[in-house]
C-alpha cells in the first residue's frame, strides 16, 4: 500500500489509503476535536456532530475530518479561523442545553474538549423543556438532558453489539434517544451490555454506581486494573476501576476476544464481592451437627451448624480428615472437584495435589457437565479437543453454522462477532429446537425436534454425500473413513428423517448446499449438542460435516465448541480431568507419567479416575469417603441433585473452598473462605485458546485467601514440600509440564495480556487457526466417525408429557452463587421461571407469571410460568441458577457412554397448575 | 395487529417498502398503533426501534399507543407557508379551528405547493384552494371536488409525445447523442442546485451498472409549485423525460418519489403509468413512491434514504449519488421539471439549440418560475432564464397587486434569501446572485410589498427550517432552534446571529442548514432598519 501525501496546516503529511483526515492528523500530532466519533474498533465515524470540521482548499463548505478520507494532494487547514469558529459554535450550541450548563460527566469527551476550546458558557438560551431523567434501569441512569444526539449510543447498540434497542425518535430539535418505542430503559428490550454507557461522551448515560446525588459523575474515573472477565468462556478483557477497595465501574478493554465489548455480567456483575454473605473466616462444622441435605434449600439458615476457626485449625482439620481416609480406605476413596472458574495455576495445582497428594486420579471439574462429549468426539476425530479457530474467524467466514447454542445469552460478546459477520453479508444457519436471539440475523433457521440432532445432521450429511457436495480434494488428502461414512449415511435421506427431526426435507437440502458451497464455513456449537446421552454422537456428526466439506484449517473455517466457563479450556489443558494428565496425556501413558513423576517428585497412579457424576454416585455407594471441592457446586450443578446432595452428605469428610456458603458448602466439614477472581492474580485460557492475564484489583475481605495459597497450605499439611510464593512460580512449572505453552511466559503475558497457543516463537502472536496442513493424529489425517441414531434416555409419555430442557439465562451464571448476589443481575432476573410455549400455557389454563409445578421422576419444583413464543409446544425450559427451584432436582443422571456427560437437555416432565 | 397488516395488503418484506406499508396501514386504520409498528418490525425482521424511528421521523404518520383513543376521522390542514400567511393564512387557521365540524381536527402544515391560490387548506391532503373557513368546512362535510384529469396518453401522443423516446429506443437517438444535446442546450437541474444535466449522466455512466434513475417529485421549497404544474398539466411529458433519461444512463429501474401532499398527482401518475404499461412502453420497472411529510427528503440523498425505507437523513458527500446512490448503485436524480424539458430538447435536431437560445441576457434556456405573493397574477410562469424579478412581475404577472408597493422579493423560496426592490434587475440564473448571498434555486419568486412585516417573514421561514431540520447535525438541529428563539427577542443580537449564521452555513451537512439563515442574513444586510 502506497502512502498518500497531503498538506495539513502547511505540513507535508502521509496517510494510509482509506485513512481519514482526523486519523492522519492525529498521527501527525494534530489533535482535532471530536464528539460523535469514537476511535475504537467497530465504531464507524458518522460526522454528525461537526466538532471536527476542517477546511479543504477548493471546497465551498467545511467538512467532517472524522469521515473524509485523505485524497492525494489535498490541502487541509485544521486551524483556520473559519474552521475554529464553526467548531467552537458547535460546542456553544450544545452547551446551551446542558443541565446547569455542564455535561453530566465532567471528565467525558464533551467536557474535555469544551474545556480545551475554552467554551465554558453559551450565549444561547436553553430550550424551555428538556427530557426528564429515566432511572428505571437498575444499572444505568438515562439523563437525556445532557444528550447531544451524537448517535454513539445508537451505533454502540446497533452496529457494535447488534442489540438493536436504541434509535432516534422524531426529528429536528425534538430528536431523542429512544429505547424501543420510547419505553423506559428498564422495561425496554435492553440487555444491559452497557456499550452505550461506555460510548456516551456527555454522561447522559452513566452507570448508577458513579453518580452523585445530583446525577452527575461524582469523581474522575478511578484507577483502572487490567484483567479478564470471570464469567464465560469468551474471555473479555476488562478494566476494573477501583476506588476504596471497591470495583466502582467496569470498562471493556480492547482484547482479542472482545474488542472493547462486554455483556451485562461483565459490566455490572461484580458487587457480589462485597456481599454480606461472603465468607471471611474459615468455618468448621460443630461437633454433632448433622449433615442434612435439606440445608441445601437455604444455606444461610444452616450457618449455625458451623463455627469460625483460625486458618491453622481449619487447615489442620481438613488435612487430617483427608489423610485419615487416604491412609485408611486408600487413595481411591478420595476425590477432588477443581474449578473452571479459577486460574490455570490453581487448576494445575489442584490436580497435582489430588494426583500427588491424595494419590488418585479422581479429579474432575465441570467440563464433564458441559463439553466432555464434544472433547471426546474432537479427540477421536481430529486428535485435539480445543477449537480449531477462534469465534472471531467469523469475520472471514461466508457461512456460519450455529447449532445447539444460544450465544446471545451464554456468550453474548461472541454473539456480537457473529452478528457482525451477518451485517457484512455472511450467511448464518441457526439450528435449535428453541427460537434464539440469532434467528433474526439468520438466513436459515432450522427448528428441529429436541434430541434429534443426529437425525438432522445425518440427513444433511446424506445430501452432501449423495449430491457430491463434499470437498473431494480435502477428503482425499486429509481425511480417513470416507467410505464407511458414506455407506452409513445412505439410509438417512432427508425425507426419511423428516418425521423424526421435524425439518422439511427441502430445508435440509438448502442448508446442506449452503454449508457445502461455502468458501469458508465456521461451525459453532454449545451445550445443546453436548449435554445429551448421545452428545458424543451429536458432535461426531458435526465434526464429520466440517471435515467432509473441508471446513477446518483455513481462514474463516473451523470447529468451535463454545466453551462455557471462563477457564474450562485452561483447566482441562492443565489436567483437571480424571483420565488425562496436563496437556491431555493419558494417565496410562508411562512416558507421560514418568515425566511428571520426575518433575513433581511423586509416584502417580496409572488407572484413570472417576468423572464428576461417577464420583458422587460412588460416594452414595460409600466407595468414596472424602472430597475436596474448590469453587464447584455439585449440590446444584449435578443431575438428579437430590441424590447428589445425599451423596455429599454421606461423605465422612468434605472440604469446600468457596466465596459463599454454597449449597455444597453447607454439607462440608471444613469451609475455606476463598478470594474471588478480581482478588487474585493468574492466567486463564478462553474458548479461543487465548491465554490471558488476570490481575488483582481489590483485596479479599476479612481473612479470605487466594486459592493458590490455600491449596499450597493444604498440600504442605499433606506432606508435600511445595513452595509457590506467587502465581508466576506455578506458571513457570506448568509451562515446563505442558508443551502447549511453549513460548508463552508469565512476563510475556503480563506485557501483552493475551497470547494464543500454540505459539511457535517467543514473539509470534500464536496460531489462531490450527491444522492447516495436518491433524495431530497418528496418521496425520482426521477421522470421519459415523454416528448412529439413539433415543433420549427418557421419552415423554402420558404421565410426563413434556420434554424438560435446562440451561442458563443471560443474567445468571451457573448455579447463581455470584450472580444472584450481584444486585443488578438479581434485579433483572429475580425469580425462577419455567418457559413454555404460549399455546401450552393456554392449554394448562395458565398465564405468564402464574405459579406452577414441574415434576419429573426424580423430583418437583414450584415456580412461575413465562410464555416464550420461541418454544415449540411440548418443551419446557428451566434455568438452573435458582436454588429455590433447582432445575437439577429434576434432571436425569444417565450419561453419555463416551463423554460421561449427563443429558441435561432432555428428560420427561409434567407441568401442573398449583 | 398482524391482521391489520393483512388488511393493508402488506405482503413483501422489503425494507424499501416500509414507508409505503406504514402508509397502507395508516390509510386502512386511520393511525399507526405501536403494535402495528412492532408487527411490521417482526414481519421485516427489523428491531422495533428501526421501524419506530423511521415512522416517527415523518410528519404524516400518527403514532399512538395501543390503548389510546383514535384520532379524529378527518384532518384539516391549513397551510402556514409564507405566501399563504401573507394572504391571511393565520386568520384562516383560527377561523377553521373555531368552526371545525365534529370528528375533525385542524393542524397547520408547511407549504402545500399551491401558493398562487393562497391561502390554501386541505381535507386530508385533498386541496381546497383558495380556502375560507366556510369552503373548508363544506369540503370537510361534502368532499373535495376532484381535479380535472390530466391529458391521456393518446392525447399526448397526438401532439407528438413519446416521439423522442421512440427515436431513442429505435437507436436513432443514442445516449451519446443525447448527452451532446443536453450539453448544447445547457440544461441544468431545475430542482435547486442547478447542476448541469449532461455532467450528471456522464458521471453515472462512468460507474458500472446497474444504475437507477430517480425522479425527485418531492417539491417542498416554500413558494414552489411548478412541479405540481408539470405533473398536473402533462404527466406524460415528465414520464417521457424520465424514460429518456433512463435510456440515456442505461438505468435498470426508475423511481418516482412524490410528496405525500399531492394525492391527486399520485392518482394521475399511477393512471399514466398504467396507460404506459398497457401500451407496452416501459422496458424497465417504474416504481411510484409516496413521501410522508418531510421537506428534507427533497434533498437528493435524503430522498434516496427515504426510498430505501429509512428516515430522511442526508448523506455525506462525497460519494455523490452518481457513484454511490440508491441501494449503493450509480444513480441520477432529476427534478420533475428538468425531465419536462427533455422531450423538447431531444425530439428534434434543433431542439437543443432552440432551448439554449431561449435565455435572456446571455443565459441559456427557459424554465418555470413559481411567482406568488403581492402580484396581480400569481402562477407558474414559463420565462427565459436570465429574466429579472422586475420583468417577472411586470411582464409575466400583471404587475403588483392592487394597493401594494414592491419592496423586495425572495428569488428562490425559503432558502434563497431576500433581495430588495432596488436589486430587482439582476438576471435570475445559477450563480448570478452569489455576491448578494442569494440564489434562484427552484425558481420560487415570492414578491413582498410595503404591507409585509419583514421580520415576521423571516420568523416564518426560520420556523419552517426549524420544523423541517432532520436533526442529524448540530449546526442545523440546534442552530435553527436557537435562531428561531433569537428572533423572538425584542432586540436582535446581531453579533450572535452573525456568528451562528456563519457556522451554520459553513458547517451543516446539507443545503438545508447551510441556507437556513439566508433570509435572516439578507434582512440584516438589505433591510437593517427593519430588524428589531
Amino acid at each position: 500500500m502506497t502512502a498518500i501525501r497531503f498538506t495539513l496546516d502547511g505540513q507535508d503529511v502521509e496517510a494510509t489509503p482509506g485513512e481519514t483526515i482526523w486519523s492522519a492528523a492525529r498521527r501527525a500530532g494534530v489533535e482535532i476535536p471530536y464528539l460523535c466519533h469514537l476511535p475504537r474498533p467497530g465504531y464507524r465515524p458518522d460526522g454528525n456532530c461537526r466538532a471536527c470540521l476542517i477546511e479543504v482548499e477548493g471546497e465551498r463548505v467545511l467538512t467532517a475530518s472524522c469521515r473524509r478520507t485523505v485524497a492525494p494532494g489535498i490541502v487541509v487547514r485544521s486551524a483556520s479561523e473559519r474552521a475554529r469558529h464553526a467548531r467552537r459554535m458547535v460546542f456553544e450550541l450544545l452547551l446551551a442545553d446542558m443541565p446547569e450548563g455542564a455535561a453530566r460527566d465532567g471528565t467525558g469527551v464533551f467536557a474535555q474538549w469544551a474545556g480545551r476550546l475554552g467554551v465554558s458558557r453559551s450565549r444561547f438560551a436553553p430550550e424551555p423543556e428538556r427530557p426528564a431523567p429515566d432511572l428505571s434501569h437498575p444499572a444505568m441512569a438515562v439523563q437525556l438532558d445532557a444528550c447531544i444526539t451524537c448517535g454513539l449510543c445508537e451505533r454502540a447498540c446497533r452496529e457494535v453489539q447488534h442489540n438493536d434497542v436504541i434509535g432516534f425518535a422524531r426529528r429536528g430539535m425534538a430528536t431523542g434517544v429512544s429505547f424501543d418505542l420510547e419505553d423506559p430503559m428498564g422495561s425496554s428490550s435492553c440487555v444491559a451490555c452497557g456499550e452505550c454507557v461506555q460510548a456516551c461522551p456527555t454522561g447522559a448515560l452513566l452507570p448508577k454506581t458513579v453518580l452523585d446525588a445530583d446525577g452527575r459523575r461524582a469523581a474522575p474515573p478511578a484507577v483502572e486494573v487490567a484483567s479478564i472477565c470471570p464469567y464465560c468462556g469468551v474471555g473479555c478483557q476488562v478494566g476494573f476501576r477501583v476506588r476504596d477497595n471497591r470495583i466502582e465501574e467496569v470498562v471493556g478493554r480492547d482484547g482479542p476476544a472482545n474488542a472493547g465489548r462486554l455483556c451485562v455480567k461483565g459490566r455490572f456483575g461484580f458487587d457480589y464481592l462485597a456481599h454480606p454473605d461472603r465468607l471471611t473466616r474459615p468455618l468448621i462444622r460443630l461437633e454433632g451437627a448433622a449433615k442434612d441435605p435439606a440445608d441445601c434449600l437455604d444455606p444461610a439458615r444452616a450457618r449455625h451448624r458451623f463455627r469460625e476457626a483460625s486458618w491453622d485449625e481449619a487447615l489442620e482439620r481438613a488435612a487430617q480428615g483427608l489423610i485419615r481416609i487416604r491412609d485408611g480406605a486408600g487413595p481411591s476413596a478420595l476425590a477432588g472437584f477443581g474449578s473452571a472458574k479459577g486460574s490455570n495455576e490453581e487448576a494445575y495445582l489442584f490436580q497435582k495435589l489430588v494426583r500427588a497428594g491424595f494419590g488418585t486420579n479422581n479429579v474432575d471439574h465441570c467440563t464433564r457437565l458441559c463439553h466432555a462429549s464434544s472433547v471426546a468426539a474432537l479427540l477421536e476425530g481430529i486428535g485435539s479437543g480445543a477449537v480449531t479457530a477462534p469465534f472471531t474467524a467469523a469475520a472471514e467466514a461466508d457461512v456460519l453454522l450455529v447449532i445447539g447454542a444460544r450465544p446471545t445469552e451464554n456468550h453474548p460478546v461472541a454473539a456480537t462477532f457473529l452478528k457482525d459477520a451477518t451485517a457484512r453479508g455472511a450467511k448464518l444457519i441457526v439450528m435449535d429446537p428453541r427460537g434464539t436471539g440469532l434467528d433474526r440475523f439468520a438466513t436459515e433457521v432450522v427448528r428441529f425436534a429436541p434430541g434429534q440432532d443426529v437425525a438432522l445432521l445425518n440427513s444433511i450429511l446424506h445430501v452432501i454425500m449423495v449430491e457430491e457436495l463434499y470437498d473431494a480434494a480435502f477428503v482425499a488428502a486429509r481425511v480417513e473413513g470416507f467410505a464407511e461414512l458414506r455407506a452409513h449415511l445412505m439410509p438417512y435421506a432427508p425425507e426419511m428423517m423428516e418425521p423424526r427431526s421435524g425439518v422439511p426435507a427441502e430445508q435440509v437440502r438448502r442448508v446442506a448446499r449452503l454449508y457445502a458451497g461455502a468458501r469458508s464455513a465456521l461451525t459453532l456449537w454449545g451445550m445443546g449438542i453436548s449435554q445429551s446421552v448421545h452428545g458424543t454422537d451429536n458432535a461426531r456428526a458435526l465434526v464429520a460435516l466440517a471435515l467432509l466439506c473441508g471446513q477446518v484449517g483455513h481462514e474463516g473455517a473451523g470447529l468451535h465448541p463454545l466453551r462455557g466457563q471462563n477457564n474450562v479450556q485452561g483447566a482441562s489443558d492443565a489436567g483437571l480431568i480424571p483420565m488425562m494428565l496436563p496437556d491431555y496425556r493419558r494417565t496410562e501413558d508411562p512416558v507421560a507419567r514418568g515425566f511428571l513423576e520426575e518433575l513433581w517428585g511423586a509416584q502417580l497412579e496409572a488407572t484413570p479416575g472417576l468423572t464428576v457424576v461417577e464420583i458422587l454416585q460412588a460416594a452414595e455407594r460409600g466407595e468414596i469417603n472424602g472430597m475436596y471441592v474448590m469453587g464447584e457446586n455439585p449440590a446444584m450443578s449435578d443431575p438428579d441433585a437430590a441424590h447428589a446432595r445425599a451423596a455429599l452428605a454421606r461423605l465422612d469428610h468434605l472440604v469446600v473452598q468457596d466465596l459463599f456458603l454454597t449449597e455444597t458448602a453447607v454439607l462440608a466439614d471444613v469451609v475455606f473462605p476463598a478470594a474471588a477472581w478480581p482478588e487474585k492474580d493468574g492466567t486463564v485460557t478462553n474458548t479461543n485458546r487465548q491465554v490471558q492475564m488476570g490481575r488483582t484489583a481489590v483485596a479479599p475481605p476479612g481473612e479470605a485467601r487466594q486459592d493458590r495459597q490455600i491449596i499450597v497450605d493444604l498440600a504442605q499439611r499433606l506432606g508435600l514440600d511445595w513452595h509457590y510464593p506467587h502465581a508466576r512460580d506455578v506458571f513457570e512449572e506448568m509451562a515446563r509440564a505442558m508443551p502447549s505453552l511453549a513460548n508463552i511466559t508469565w512476563d510475556r503475558l503480563d506485557r501483552e495480556s493475551s497470547v494464543t497457543y500454540p505459539c511457535l516463537t517467543p514473539d509470534a502472536p500464536g496460531e489462531a487457526i490450527v491444522f492447516r496442513q495436518t491433524f495431530p493424529t497418528m496418521s496425520g489425517r482426521a477421522r470421519l466417525v459415523p454416528a448412529g441414531l439413539s433415543e433420549p434416555a427418557e421419552m415423554p409419555d402420558a404421565e410426563y408429557p413434556f420434554v424438560l430442557t435446562t440451561g442458563r439465562e443471560l443474567e445468571h451464571w451457573h448455579t447463581g452463587a455470584m450472580t444472584r448476589r450481584a444486585q443488578v443481575l438479581d434485579a433483572l432476573e429475580p425469580v425462577p421461571t419455567v418457559s413454555l410455549a404460549p399455546a401450552d400455557l393456554c392449554r394448562l389454563g395458565l398465564a405468564s407469571g402464574q405459579r406452577l409445578r414441574v415434576t419429573t421422576r426424580r423430583g418437583a419444583v414450584e415456580l412461575l410460568a413465562r410464555a416464550d413464543p420461541g418454544l415449540p409446544e411440548g418443551l419446557a425450559f428451566l434455568p438452573f441458577a435458582y436454588r429455590e427451584a433447582a432445575a437439577n432436582l429434576l434432571t436425569d443422571p444417565r450419561l453419555d457412554p463416551d463423554g460421561k456427560i449427563p443429558g441435561f437437555k432432555y428428560c420427561a416432565a409434567r407441568v401442573d397448575p398449583v | 395487529m398482524q391482521s391489520a397488516l393483512e388488511t393493508a395488503g402488506v405482503a413483501e418484506a422489503r425494507r424499501d417498502l416500509l414507508i409505503q406499508q406504514l402508509h397502507a396501514v395508516q390509510d386502512a386504520i386511520g393511525c399507526l398503533r405501536e403494535g402495528h409498528l412492532v408487527a411490521l418490525a417482526e414481519f421485516h425482521r427489523l428491531a422495533p426501534v428501526e421501524v419506530f424511528e423511521t415512522a416517527s421521523f415523518y410528519a404524516h404518520f400518527d403514532i399512538l399507543p395501543d390503548d389510546a383513543a383514535s384520532p379524529p376521522r378527518l384532518t384539516l390542514r391549513v397551510c402556514e407557508g409564507l405566501p399563504c400567511m401573507m394572504q391571511g393564512g393565520a386568520a384562516l387557521f383560527d377561523a377553521a379551528r373555531h368552526s371545525t365540524p365534529v370528528g375533525t381536527r385542524v393542524i397547520a402544515t408547511p407549504c402545500m405547493g399551491a401558493c398562487d391560490r393562497a391561502p390554501v387548506a386541505a381535507v386530508g391532503f385533498e386541496l381546497v384552494a383558495p380556502a375560507t373557513a366556510e369552503t373548508l368546512c363544506v369540503a370537510a362535510l361534502g368532499g373535495v371536488a376532484s381535479q380535472p384529469c390530466a391529458p391521456s396518453l393518446a392525447a399526448y401522443r397526438a401532439r407528438g409525445g413519446y416521439a423522442a423516446l421512440q427515436a431513442a429506443l429505435a437507436g436513432v437517438l443514442t445516449p451519446d447523442g443525447m448527452i451532446g444535446a443536453l450539453e448544447r442546450a445547457g440544461l441544468r437541474g431545475l430542482g435547486g442546485a442547478g447542476f448541469p444535466a449532461a455532467r450528471k449522466w456522464r458521471f453515472a455512466l462512468s460507474h458500472a451498472g446497474p444504475r437507477h434513475l430517480v425522479v425527485n417529485a418531492d417539491e417542498g421549497e416554500p413558494g414552489t409549485f411548478k412541479d405540481r404544474f408539470c405533473l398536473e398539466t402533462e404527466p406524460h411529458r415528465v414520464l417521457e423525460g424520465m424514460l429518456l433519461a433512463a435510456h440515456g444512463i442505461g438505468a435498470a429501474a426508475c423511481w418516482i418519489y412524490l410528496r405525500d401532499e399531492y394525492p391527486d398527482l399520485h392518482r394521475g401518475i399511477a393512471r399514466a403509468l398504467e396507460e404506459l404499461r398497457m401500451a407496452g412502453l416501459p422496458w424497465l420497472p417504474v416504481h411510484l413512491r409516496r413521501g410522508a411529510g418531510a421537506y428534507i427528503c427533497g434533498e437528493e440523498t435524503a430522498l434516496l434514504e427515504s426510498i430505501e425505507g429509512r428516515r430522511g437523513y442526508p448523506r455525506h458527500k462525497p460519494p455523490f449519488p452518481g457513484e454511490h446512490g440508491l441501494f449503493g448503485r450509480p444513480t441520477v436524480v432529476h427534478n420533475v421539471e428538468t425531465l419536462w424539458w427533455l422531450p423538447d430538447i431531444l425530439a428534434t435536431p434543433d431542439g437543443a439549440d432552440r432551448y439554449a437560445a431561449s435565455g435572456r441576457r446571455g443565459a441559456t434556456g427557459e424554465r418555470f418560475f413559481s411567482v406568488s405573493g403581492r402580484v396581480r397574477l400569481p402562477g407558474v410562469k414559463r420565462a427565459p432564464v436570465g429574466v429579472t424579478a422586475r420583468e417577472l412581475i411586470e411582464e409575466f404577472s400583471g404587475g403588483m397587486a392592487e394597493g401594494h408597493r414592491f419592496v423586495g422579493y425572495l428569488p428562490g423560496g425559503a432558502s434563497g434569501g431576500i433581495l430588495p426592490a432596488d436589486l430587482a434587475d439582476l438576471p435570475l440564473d445559477v450563480g448570478t446572485l452569489d455576491a448578494q448571498g442569494c440564489f434562484v434555486g427552484s425558481g420560487a419568486v415570492v414578491v413582498l410589498s410595503d404591507q409585509d412585516d419583514l421580520p415576521e417573514v423571516v420568523r416564518n421561514l426560520l420556523h419552517f427550517f426549524r420544523d423541517e431540520s432532520c436533526g442529524q447535525c448540530t449546526p442545523c438541529r440546534v442552530g435553527t432552534a436557537k435562531a428561531a428563539r433569537l428572533l423572538d427577542a425584542p432586540s436582535w443580537d446581531r453579533a450572535l446571529i452573525g456568528d451562528l449564521a456563519q457556522a451554520m452555513a459553513d458547517g451543516s451537512i446539507c443545503g438545508l442548514g447551510q441556507a437556513a439563515m439566508n433570509p435572516l442574513r439578507s434582512l440584516l444586510r438589505f433591510f437593517p432598519e427593519r430588524a428589531p
